[in-house]
């Protein structure tokens, strides 16, 4: 059973330097090589200390990755996920072959490529053609494995017509279609990809997903997939590994670790509360906003369907009454782009909740069945109308609202559409 | 574990020192032209004179050198005409400069993308080395076009000998001593950057430490005691053997000719093995 595991990695650990690198540690450069000469440890590693970015490191060695052990099996799709500083790169790095673990090992079966970067080595000067045999020959493909894709390759990108221009009179669009293409053609049995598709229109990013999931259902390849979309992981992992703080913490069925990850306490939490008195005003005095499902109680995972978002709990103080004072939510991509202010002053104004003075809990309900999968920022803005802002959506917190799954009820409406909302409109024949 | 064999590959902290990725590095020839290439290319869509800039430099150097060196200073060029004398040495010289300076500095400059993606790093150098020698080959053929003028129209006294023959190899000596040391010096700059700064400087105090602006039998009259820095200085031989070849005087022997090939196989192979080390973790510390 062993003989079809594409890749294994064996306690492999990978420490960083804190602090200044380079001059200044002639002397500690020294020591250390001497401890190498006669065959002993790092001095300077202290073995055991976890990385831990909350805390004040005591060494100036962190451990980026901690004893990772995994198998992987050919033809599955892995997904790699965890918080920021979790070691999701370092591990992809150490697995492409640009930097060497600290200690022990991988070993593998079959040609390897990664996707770091799109694009990498792309010269502005060069036309189209060129960049492609050149971008490609640096991932590690013979010319004549270009050659022979060529028409492949300009097809999926759609970029016949300017194939002789030189990139840099590109569209950035175009650049990165032509750079995923030349990439997602590599004949290698193993590819790595980190966060790419994070560039990229959504049709384009469907486009790719989609390429990488036939690249491991019909061609039987390998790949590593590190996202912070926990819908494009789902929708292509089977398997994922759950990382936090350098350590393997799960490797097990896609949705379980995703649920895992998305309940425990590492996530990033969809909460916000009042620090400090930045946000605070006698109108309107912001204490604390969160998530909460349909039945009111907080949602800690932030992460919801598009057909029962919930809503948004807001409590604040108001020690001065105000007749002009609206407050509401703001919606933004991740992009910062506007989707839409609500006010509480949005109805008729026999319906307006007029908060008394004191500390108020109100409850706003997110519409359902508008937003497209992906991730959102819900802002709380608050003003007195016509007079001046209190919290300026611009400089408003936010917590983040991430909507997977429930687009529809239809049987043939399953993925992803572009765009950024989705609605169901209602179709009336006459 | 007992069927570790059937793995292709491994990644591990440490290598062998005496693996030299060559064959690693050979599968990736294809890269090597299209990196020389899109050097070449992008080198010429950015200017207006395009190659005349290869011409400029060496035909300044050389009026300045005969001026300064020649006129000036009043230093023997063996009965050669100056220009000629000085163009040898120049364009033989500056060919070993480019390939040390621009190898010295691979690290640094191809940060990104080494940072992004894998290939045997060897293929960076020996690029540049590959398209230095188009720039060569430019100045050689201006310093062909003098050398006839002084031929058929000056006729100036001087004849070509047999180790013409060795130009070949006198060039990939060039190629590899600038390669190998600019090798060692990008391994060692990648965590002590202020080397880099002493690269250029010291490129300029070797020139005078060769045999570029005076010839060998002078140094050896005027400073017997001390001419021995420039017999053992490795390029020393080869511009010697350039003049030589071409124009006729100069120092050559065989003897002296095999130490600088030896000098050469040392720092190149030594050169592969500390630039091999370095590049597995330079990225964590640039």
């Amino acid at each position: 059973m062993n003989s079809n595991i594409a890749l294994k990695a064996i306690d492999i650990s990978k420490a960083y330097q804190l602090g200044e690198i380079g001059t200044g540690t002639i002397s500690r450069d020294l020591e250390r090589w001497w401890a190498k000469v006669r065959g002993k440890a790092d001095p300077l590693a202290k073995i055991g200390e976890v990385n831990d970015r909350t805390k004040s490191a005591n060494t100036e060695i962190i451990w980026s990755l901690k004893d990772i052990n995994f198998e992987i099996e050919q033809g599955e799709a892995i997904g790699v996920i965890g918080p920021n500083g979790a070691g999701k790169s370092t591990l992809l790095k150490i697995l492409s072959k640009i930097t060497s673990p600290t200690t022990g090992k991988v070993v593998g079966r079959g040609r390897i490529a990664s996707l770091l970067e799109i694009g990498t080595g792309f010269n502005p000067e060069l036309t189209g053609r060129e960049n492609i045999f050149l971008n490609g020959s640096i991932l590690g493909m013979r010319k004549a494995e270009t050659q022979r894709k060529l028409d492949e390759i300009v097809d999926f990108a759609g970029v016949a017509k300017y194939l002789d221009t030189p990139v840099k009179r590109y569209s950035s669009g175009m650049y990165v279609r032509l750079a995923f293409a030349v990439a997602a053609h590599l004949e290698s049995e193993i590819l790595l990809v980190d966060e790419v598709l994070a560039v990229g229109d959504a049709e384009f990013q469907a486009k790719c997903l989609g390429k990488m999931e036939s690249v491991t259902k019909s061609q039987g390849r390998t790949i590593l997939f590190v996202s912070h979309n926990m819908g494009s992981i789902g929708e292509l992992c089977q398997k994922s590994i759950l990382l936090n703080q350098g350590q393997l913490k799960r490797f097990d069925q896609t949705n379980l670790v995703i649920s895992e990850y998305l309940s425990s306490e590492f996530s990033e939490y969809p909460q916000w509360e009042k620090l400090n008195e930045r946000y605070s005003s006698p109108f309107f005095d912001l204490l604390a906003f969160h998530l909460v499902d349909s039945n009111k109680t907080q949602n800690l995972t932030g992460v919801v369907k598009n057909d029962d978002v919930g809503g948004v709990y807001v409590k604040f103080d108001v020690k001065e009454l105000h007749p002009n004072l609206c407050f509401g939510i703001a919606l933004y991509t991740q992009q910062e782009q506007l989707l839409f202010w609500s006010y509480q002053t949005d109805k008729a104004q026999n319906e307006w909740v007029q908060p008394p003075l004191g500390t108020n809990e109100v409850i706003i309900w997110m519409p359902k069945r508008v937003l497209n999968e992906g991730v959102y920022k819900i802002k709380i803005i608050a003003s007195l109308h016509f007079i001046k802002w209190i919290i300026l959506p611009k400089e408003a917190p936010h917590i983040n609202l991430q909507i997977v799954g429930g687009l529809s009820e239809s049987p043939i409406w399953n993925d992803a559409r572009p765009g950024t909302l989705a609605p169901v409109l209602d179709f009336e024949r006459i | 574990m007992n069927n570790q064999q059937t793995y292709d590959w491994s990644i591990e902290p440490q290598n062998s020192l005496l693996d030299l990725k060559l064959k690693d590095t050979w599968a990736y020839r294809d890269l090597l032209w299209l990196l020389v290439r899109r050097d070449f290319v992008s080198f010429y869509k950015q200017t207006i004179l395009g190659p005349l800039w290869f011409f400029i430099q060496p035909l300044l150097t050389t009026i300045i050198f005969t001026f300064v060196f020649g006129n000036l200073a009043g230093i023997s060029t063996d009965g050669l005409p100056q220009p000629l004398f000085y163009m040898a040495g120049i364009t033989a010289w500056n060919y070993f400069a480019d390939c040390l300076t621009k190898t010295s500095t691979v690290f640094k400059d191809n940060a990104n993308i080494f940072g992004k993606v894998y290939f045997p790093r060897l293929i960076m150098p020996l690029s540049i080395v590959v398209s230095n020698l188009v720039r060569f080959g430019v100045q050689f053929l201006l310093f062909l076009m003098v050398m006839a003028y002084y031929f058929f129209i000056a006729k100036a006294n001087f004849e070509i000998t047999w180790a013409i023959s060795l130009f070949p190899i006198v060039v990939i000596l060039m190629a590899l001593l600038g390669l190998g040391l600019g090798m060692l010096i990008s391994a060692m700059t990648t965590k002590y950057r202020d080397l880099a700064f002493l690269v250029t400087f010291g490129v300029q105090l070797l020139m005078y430490a060769t045999t570029v602006i005076y010839p060998l039998s002078t140094a050896i009259q005027n400073y017997p005691n001390y001419s021995w820095i420039i017999e053992y200085n490795p390029m020393t031989p080869l511009i010697e053997t350039f003049r030589y070849g071409f124009l006729g005087k100069g120092a050559f022997s065989w003897a002296s000719f095999g130490y600088t090939a030896g000098i050469t196989v040392v720092i190149l192979l030594a050169g592969i093995v500390i630039f091999n080390k370095v590049e597995k973790n330079f990225v964590d510390t640039v």
